[in-house]
């Protein structure tokens, strides 16, 4: 868990009609990953201390983090550097899936993102959210809520 | 849907997410600091905001902290806004903006 003196920066909650495993699924795929931080496929095992590499679009992996919890389906966490973030502080993201009636309640905490240097390179994390809503959604089997 | 429109269609609570928005992760004490509204009316409107998922909280410690959660607002983004026409929105925006800045005020709504 994070520090106790530790602020997340944001806390997003959206409720996809899906279940925790495609969740779970659709949150470690490249395409998720390379939506939401800004055009960098994350590869990992999403194994606990394996490493996070976000891979650019031309192959180039500018930085490594690591997997600090993965406790599939119900949280993940890892960390990498990301533009504007300190070596000492990397991005932190915490990813928690809540199954809540036939939907699941996902989380997405945020630590020592710099908003500005991400933003600047990034679509904007909601865009990529609700791709992944309505990616899931979109499947026949799921029933819309 | 119904949630969030009857949530944002009060004028103190948009200014309690406003708050949010310049200040994320903020407790009740804080909130009340900024508004000339009781710790009551407060707790009440933050309950509904919260409801229709626009704040969230979390615990940190002994503190409760209120995030916005603009997720919802992103959906009746979607919904009505077609892909095409985001950049030409957004040109007319930034228009607006810049000319607006002449004569800066806060919103009034």
């Amino acid at each position: 868990m994070s520090k106790p003196q530790d602020k997340p920066q944001f806390v997003y909650v959206t409720y996809i009609a899906t279940t925790p495993e495609q969740l779970w699924d659709a949150l470690t795929s490249e395409a998720f990953t390379q939506q939401y931080w800004g055009g960098r496929r994350i590869q990992s095992d999403w194994r606990v201390g394996s490493p996070v590499e976000p891979v650019e679009d031309d192959g180039d992996s500018d930085w490594e983090g690591e997997v600090l919890e993965s406790d599939p389906p119900h949280r993940l966490s890892y960390t990498f550097q990301s533009p504007g973030s300190n070596a000492a502080h990397p991005t932190r993201v915490v990813f928690d899936l809540q199954p809540i009636g036939s939907t699941v309640k996902l989380t997405l905490t945020h630590d020592d993102l710099d908003t500005k240097g991400f933003m600047a390179i990034s679509q904007g994390w909601s865009a990529s959210l609700s791709s992944l809503k309505s990616l899931l959604e979109r499947k026949p089997l799921v029933l819309a809520a | 849907m119904d949630a969030v429109f009857k949530a944002l269609a009060d004028p103190s609570r948009r200014k309690l997410l406003d708050q949010l928005y310049t200040h994320n992760g903020q407790t009740l004490s804080e909130l009340c600091k900024h508004l000339d509204m009781s710790r009551q009316a407060v707790t009440k409107h933050l309950a509904l905001l919260e409801a229709a998922n626009l704040v969230v909280t979390i615990w940190r410690g002994r503190e409760k902290l209120h995030y916005l959660n603009p997720a919802p607002i992103h959906e009746i983004y979607d919904r009505w806004l077609s892909k095409y026409e985001r950049h030409q929105l957004e040109a007319l925006s930034n228009l607006k903006k810049g000319l607006e800045a002449i004569t800066k005020e806060e919103p009034n709504e």
